[in-house]
């Protein structure tokens, strides 16, 4: 158990990591899917259901769309601006 | 500033926090220790509540007034982000994206379950893990599977935002009214007052299902009111572009 | 072991925040704000955390159970997190409308 326990902890941490060093934000919003997973899985080996559904649902499913829908908006946005 | 000189900034802080965190770790208790302080009044506050989860018994009960003042925290995010995504051109609905049928007809089948698992897990928050924030999320993502039907022409036929937005704010109210009725019997704002019943019942832990139902709806609807703005801002014009 | 569990919390912090300091989108910023963010959800879960226990669910499981305060925390944290994000992308796109770019590099001086 402690194994796993380590395990997870340091994939979260190369994770976070990940989805920092991704360069343009449109790959980010996979790469923080991904770590969003990466959470629940350690927080499943954390005894903390709760947290994981909560972070299941809001880190790989919301947040990732609104980051996705945002890069598209402020992409549009911006080009109409200097035309 | 130079993004050089900016770095070293960082490299100078971020150093200073990791001493300090470092030497915070050092003193603290072991992890995976036995040292947990409030760890045994939390559980007997608990059953002493019929509520088996302990996490939503402190969520929706011993620490309600913590978790009202997050529901105004969302429901002014929301707000908030609701008027910064207006304005923009209005571009008419784009035709339905080209989704493949075999994603289509998945959507079509996943639709009630998800539905369904949101509610269910919005409705047993005092047995089973979850409540109103994680099946709240699933309810308002779940209706965006429509998306994958029929674009956003369909989307906006099958939810109409105004709902949406009058849900938050019933919602907000509901778990206001809650704990005003319990402060209406004297026992206190948001005091668990109705009777416990049996532990593993649905209605059982007195006010904690109806707490978790108001939070239930309001995230919902915080949800789908905001994947409502991106969806507009991001989405238009696709038919230029597609 | 300790170190490794709050040192992991302490390092998705630092690394967000670096992230933060060197991005040249304010998107890509947001998405490292949330992971500076989620350092705080490992914190707090680890020190709830108890080997051998089991998860807060009274009944379940024959034995000593994790400390649920820090769950219920983790999740306040956690649907806290969800909301400001969001709020900070409405945000950056009304900065990508005023200035024509979402680059804080290019958002230097004062604009009518």
């Amino acid at each position: 158990m402690t194994v796993l326990v380590a395990a997870a902890l340091v994939v979260v941490a190369a994770g976070g990591t990940a989805v920092v060093l991704t360069g343009g934000p449109a790959a980010q919003a996979v790469t923080l899917s991904g770590y969003g997973l990466l959470l629940t899985v350690l927080f499943a080996v954390l005894q903390a259901p709760d947290v994981g559904l909560a972070q299941l649902a809001v880190g790989t499913v919301v947040v990732p769309l609104m980051v996705m829908l945002t890069v598209r908006a402020n992409a549009r946005a911006a080009r109409k601006r200097r035309r | 500033m130079s993004r050089r000189l900016r770095l070293w900034l960082f490299a100078v802080g971020a150093a200073g926090v990791a001493v300090l965190f470092l030497a915070a770790v050092l003193r603290m208790p072991e992890f995976g220790g036995v040292v947990h302080p409030l760890r045994a009044a939390v559980l007997d506050a608990a059953a002493a509540h019929r509520t088996p989860n302990v996490v939503s018994a402190v969520n929706y009960d011993q620490r309600a007034i913590d978790t009202f003042g997050e529901e105004t925290l969302l429901l002014t995010a929301v707000v908030g982000a609701a008027a910064l995504l207006r304005g923009g051109d209005d571009a008419p609905p784009p035709r339905p994206p080209r989704t493949m049928e075999a994603v289509r007809a998945v959507a079509y089948l996943v639709l009630p379950v998800t539905l369904l698992l949101g509610l269910a897990t919005v409705v047993h928050g005092a047995l089973t893990p979850g409540g109103g924030f994680q099946g709240g999320i699933v309810l308002g993502t779940a209706v965006h599977l429509v998306y994958l039907v029929g674009g956003r022409a369909a989307l906006d036929r099958v939810r109409p935002v105004t709902v949406y937005v009058a849900g938050e704010a019933v919602g907000t109210a509901a778990f206001a009214a809650t704990g005003l009725a319990a402060a209406a019997t004297g026992a206190g704002f948001l005091a668990n007052v109705l009777p416990f019943g049996t532990a593993g019942s649905v209605l059982s832990a007195g006010t904690v299902p109806l707490l978790s139902a108001a939070v239930g709806i309001e995230v919902a609807s915080g949800v789908v009111v905001l994947l409502a703005g991106f969806l507009r801002q991001g989405t238009a014009g696709d038919e230029a572009a597609g | 072991m300790t170190v490794l569990a709050y040192g992991v919390a302490g390092w998705l912090l630092l690394v967000g925040v670096f992230g933060v300091v060197r991005s040249r989108d304010l998107v890509h910023a947001v998405v490292c704000l949330s992971v500076a963010q989620s350092g705080s959800y490992v914190l707090l879960v680890a020190v709830g955390y108890q080997r051998g226990a089991g998860p807060p669910l009274a009944g379940s499981f024959a034995g000593p159970l994790v400390d649920p305060v820090v769950q219920a925390l983790t999740l306040t944290d956690v649907v806290v997190s969800a909301t400001v994000t969001a709020l900070l992308l409405a945000l950056s796109l009304q900065i990508a409308r005023r200035h024509g770019t979402t680059d804080p590099d290019d958002l230097t001086g004062l604009k009518g």
